[in-house]
């Protein structure tokens, strides 16, 4: 009954938060803190700390946490899939109506309209973390660094995380 | 099989090196899907961000199942939404084990100090090699421009940003349909 309860309350947050990653943090709060109070608000606050250094969306992470926290590996896979469970299905129906009507008038005329304007929403997301992530003259000569061996170099983003990071370790060391 | 296999792998690295949510995961699934693989073109990963942000939940996760599904149907889809989330499952296990012990290891702060200035960086090449996929006319170029305005300076939530651009796109179709203009 309790694990029921767990994966509506998760299914419920990933039905209804968009925008992705910390556009999710309100809904998940809500839920978790102040409708089940299965965390504290410091709990969360620590969430969000452990987003930041573990891989994966924020959704998946503090869902996880939670399941694991009150019902142990279990919850931590019920608490998941509740997650992705609306994300999964919506999804591949829009996918297969994508797909099937590719080629007609309607879907070309969406997506030609589309198209530009995600490069704007790209550029937009950098712009935002560039606020929160480019803090002093460390992290921006981290991120310039980076954007030199980028347009050097063809080393796949996952070398560029790992060496940033030690890039991280040692300029904040010294 | 081996299809299933393969796409469980690509987005188990995505899901393993997704640092900062949501576009952070747009470098390396463009890296490993467009550029290495070439399973899919750059505009019509584009369109997959397109409905990954409009839909609810997380984006690495939409984009994971969109992909998969038009790559191998519904068990590509679970292949690939299986890969995204185990990686985040593991770690927060180990990590909400030894959470009180990690969480003043000083240098693993200062490698996560390091990395967000980078995801910056890499999702900012994104945008320039993505935007290379679209002619540079003058509606193309307006789209753009409203999208990023819309959001940074007027606080206007993407979803409508998307919804705008997409009747916009319809209109301007009509449009030359009509004139028969391009």
């Amino acid at each position: 009954m309790e694990l029921i309860r767990l994966f509506w309350a998760f299914l419920k947050i990933g039905a209804f938060s968009f925008g992705g990653g910390y556009a999710m943090l309100p809904l998940i709060e809500e839920e978790v803190v102040n409708n089940y109070q299965w965390l504290t608000s410091t709990e969360f606050v620590d969430i969000i700390a452990i987003s930041q250094m573990s891989p994966g969306p924020i959704a998946v992470n503090a869902a996880t946490f939670v399941g694991f926290r009150h019902y142990g590996v279990l919850g931590s896979i019920i608490a998941t899939f509740g997650v992705v469970f609306a994300s999964f299905f919506l999804v591949m129906t829009f996918a297969r109506i994508i797909i099937k009507y590719k080629k007609s008038f309607f879907v070309e005329g969406i997506f030609a309209g589309i198209r530009p304007s995600v490069i704007g929403l790209i550029a937009a997301a950098c712009v935002s973390l560039f606020q929160t992530s480019i803090v002093d003259i460390k992290s921006l000569l981290i991120s310039i660094l980076v954007l030199i061996i980028l347009y050097k170099s063809k080393l796949h983003p996952i070398g560029i995380i790992m060496l940033s990071g030690v890039f991280g370790i040692i300029l904040y060391s010294i | 099989m081996k299809d299933y296999l393969k796409l469980f792998n690509i987005f188990f690295r995505v899901g393993a090196f997704t640092f900062g949510g949501g576009y952070a995961m747009i470098p390396i699934i463009q890296k490993e899907i467009v550029e290495n693989n070439q399973l899919i073109d750059e505009s019509e990963f584009l369109d997959i961000i397109a409905v990954a942000q409009s839909l609810p939940g997380p984006i690495a996760v939409n984009t994971a199942v969109f992909v998969g599904y038009k790559l191998k149907g519904f068990l590509g889809a679970v292949a690939t939404l299986l890969g995204t989330i185990l990686p985040s499952l593991v770690v927060i296990i180990i990590l909400a084990i030894f959470y009180d012990r990690i969480k003043d290891v000083h240098s693993i702060q200062l490698f996560f100090q390091g990395v967000r200035p980078a995801i910056v960086a890499l999702i900012f090449m994104s945008a320039i090699k993505l935007s290379k996929s679209i002619s540079k006319n003058r509606f193309n170029i307006l789209l753009m421009s409203f999208a990023f305005i819309g959001i940074v300076f007027l606080k206007i939530h993407p979803i409508f940003i998307v919804i705008l651009c997409a009747i916009a796109g319809l209109l301007h179709r009509k449009k030359e349909g009509e004139y028969g203009t391009h």
